[in-house]
């Protein structure tokens, strides 16, 4: 999902200076849109199938974590027509008027999703006029059977001595909040002071045992055997296991993160009507399913998953977990300005500490 | 020969990446998300651990400035003593490196110094201790120090080879030893070679948040980590440029220090 981080404020430097430079000369017979997605979050030959079938030219850019998409729409620093972020992020460029409405006459591939996913949106987008969701996940922890003494079920894995040096959290303050508060029996929303003051309290007590914060190194790192345990992104996880078979992901018993990623389109936007055809071919049954085996997220997409024949694919739980693990998982809110800086603050005590 | 309008790309130049970029980081810096003036953003480098990043990237700087300075100078005197190192091929071999990206030179350190990578499985084939800097400070420090060393052993090799055969021959002729001719006569001529030497290690020292990303595991906060943090999480662009502006005096600072003792010219980069 997310590649080297650090380069990512060169990227976003280049991605503006592109974006502005590009101007009409190489645009497309019917014009161009400017996509902005996740790091290898799509099939790239699905772009040229794109370009060739609508005669679109498309600029596509990647970006590392929602929080450094963020400001680039937020200050207009770039022209984006279509972006790709997670649910909590849509409800806050939702909250500061950053989305354009999509026109759902324009997406009629959109009834390929699964209505479940539907009601998902609803959560963070109320009219669901906003999103097109495009994969989604869960968030577990991913342990190697070898370095394990017994098979791993609970986040309290993540503070056991035994694993000292030996365990990988995320690096940013949302998803490695995340297990702190649902192991102190909080919710992974919570905005109460008190709670995310003990959340952090219970950071600090695991710091010692961390190997590294990192988002984008869990997956080597897991697939090297560097690390016992590693906080991870169920996909992630489905690639880990593909290359080293002792690793094994489990959604912890007490429940855990569930993430949506899904299609907007940003204020910035100059091509509309490019962007909601860009995002009618993402849901496409053929073209879902292309992204979905190269990208191994699972996709809401309900016409891909009837694509697939390969049985062991459809039994894989970290792709399709039981409904009873969905049940157990909640999806990020977006928290509002002040708890969000509530959050960051806490973070950085921690790593100062 | 000193025409005036063939300055004015320089000054273009200028203005568009130095000047109005500066001016954007001071208007962030003293206002809020409202864009009224406040110096609360100066203010928060108060907070614990924005102080304490601070104090903290100020020891590394410090210390690996420290050791810069020590493995330069010497190599510097021999460098500039020695047929081998007049004919500038050694001092090739240093630059050589900084034709490779620095950032890929750090990556490669993570593999070389990581727990059971390359350093510690030798450690560990030879019997000795296991070596494990990696995520601690000491790592960021020795990261700063192979990055920056070429900054330091630069300047201090164009003095010293510049000094006048002359002048140290005069020394021996009155009398001088070998330490004193060093210690009264080529040192103090090559302070400047130090000076601009100290600055270009110091600063990009201090500033870094590349080293310690990568070989602090992300469990070591420095200020510019701080800054990064701001700006790249989206927290606050205001708190970010108020921090850079701090941290810019302390840049200021250190700069006025060396143009104190800088007489131009240990001024080669």
């Amino acid at each position: 999902m997310m590649k080297k981080k650090i380069l990512s404020a060169g990227v976003c430097l280049l991605a503006v200076c592109s974006i502005a430079g590009c101007g009409g000369s190489s645009a497309g017979e019917n014009g161009e849109v400017n996509v902005y997605n996740w790091g290898e979050y799509i099939d790239e030959d699905v772009i040229g199938i794109f370009e060739e079938e609508t005669g679109i030219k498309v600029n596509y850019k990647t970006f590392d974590t929602n929080e450094d998409m963020y400001p680039i729409i937020a200050n207009g620093a770039a022209d984006w027509d279509v972006v790709c972020p997670s649910e909590y992020m849509i409800q806050k460029m939702l909250d500061n008027d950053l989305l354009l409405e999509i026109d759902t006459n324009n997406i009629p591939n959109a009834s390929n999703i699964d209505p479940i996913f539907m009601d998902t949106v609803k959560e963070f987008d109320p009219d669901a006029s906003h999103s097109v969701p495009y994969m989604w996940g869960t968030v577990g922890i991913l342990y190697n059977k070898t370095m394990v003494d017994e098979p791993i079920t609970s986040w309290n894995c993540l503070w056991d001595e035994k694993y000292a040096d030996s365990i990988v959290m995320m690096n940013n303050p949302r998803d490695v909040f995340a297990p702190a508060l649902i192991s102190c029996g909080y919710s992974l929303n919570s905005t109460n002071e008190t709670e995310l003051q003990e959340a952090a309290a219970v950071l600090m007590e695991q710091k010692p045992l961390v190997l590294k914060y990192t988002t984008d190194e869990v997956r080597d790192m897991m697939i090297g055997e560097k690390a016992a345990v590693g906080v991870i992104y169920s996909g992630e996880a489905t690639i880990c296991k593909d290359e080293n078979e002792n690793l094994q992901y489990v959604v912890p018993e007490e429940g855990s993160n569930v993430w949506l990623d899904c299609w907007v389109i940003p204020t910035t936007c100059k091509n509309k009507e490019n962007a909601e055809k860009w995002i009618d071919f993402l849901c496409r049954p053929d073209i879902a399913l292309k992204n979905f085996e190269y990208i191994y997220y699972s996709s809401p997409n309900a016409g891909a998953i009837d694509l697939i024949e390969d049985e062991e694919i459809l039994n894989n739980e970290a792709l399709f977990p039981d409904t009873d693990v969905l049940s157990r998982c909640e999806t990020f809110h977006y928290l509002g300005e002040e708890a969000e800086e509530t959050y960051n603050e806490l973070w950085k005590q921690v790593l100062s500490e | 020969m000193y025409r005036k309008s063939l300055s004015y790309p320089y000054l273009i130049w200028a203005a568009a990446f130095i000047i109005i970029p500066l001016l954007f980081i001071a208007y962030y810096g003293l206002t809020d998300k409202s864009g009224a003036f406040t110096l609360a953003n100066l203010a928060a480098i108060a907070t614990a651990e924005h102080s304490k990043a601070l104090f903290l990237s100020l020891g590394l700087s410090f210390l690996s400035t420290a050791i810069c300075l020590l493995l330069a100078y010497p190599l510097a005197l021999i460098l500039s003593n020695s047929r081998f190192g007049r004919s500038g091929f050694i001092i090739f071999l240093f630059i050589l490196p900084m034709w490779m990206n620095f950032l890929l030179r750090t990556l490669a350190w993570v593999v070389l110094l990581d727990t059971n990578g390359v350093l510690d499985s030798l450690f560990q084939m030879l019997g000795l201790p296991r070596f494990k800097i990696i995520n601690t400070p000491a790592a960021i420090v020795f990261g700063m120090v192979y990055d920056f060393l070429p900054f330091m052993i630069l300047p201090i090799y164009n003095v010293i080879s510049k000094i006048d055969v002359n002048v140290i021959n005069a020394a021996r002729d009155l009398g001088a030893n070998s330490f004193q001719t060093l210690y009264k006569v080529i040192f103090p001529l090559s302070l400047p070679g130090i000076i601009s030497g100290i600055t270009m290690v110091f600063i990009p020292s201090l500033t870094t948040f590349v080293i310690s990303t990568l070989l602090g595991g992300g469990k070591i906060l420095l200020i510019g980590n701080v800054i990064e943090q701001e700006f790249m999480k989206g927290t606050s662009w205001h708190v970010g440029s108020g921090l850079s502006l701090v941290l810019m005096l302390f840049i200021i600072l250190s700069m006025i220090l060396s143009s104190k003792y800088d007489h131009g010219e240990g001024n080669v980069l």
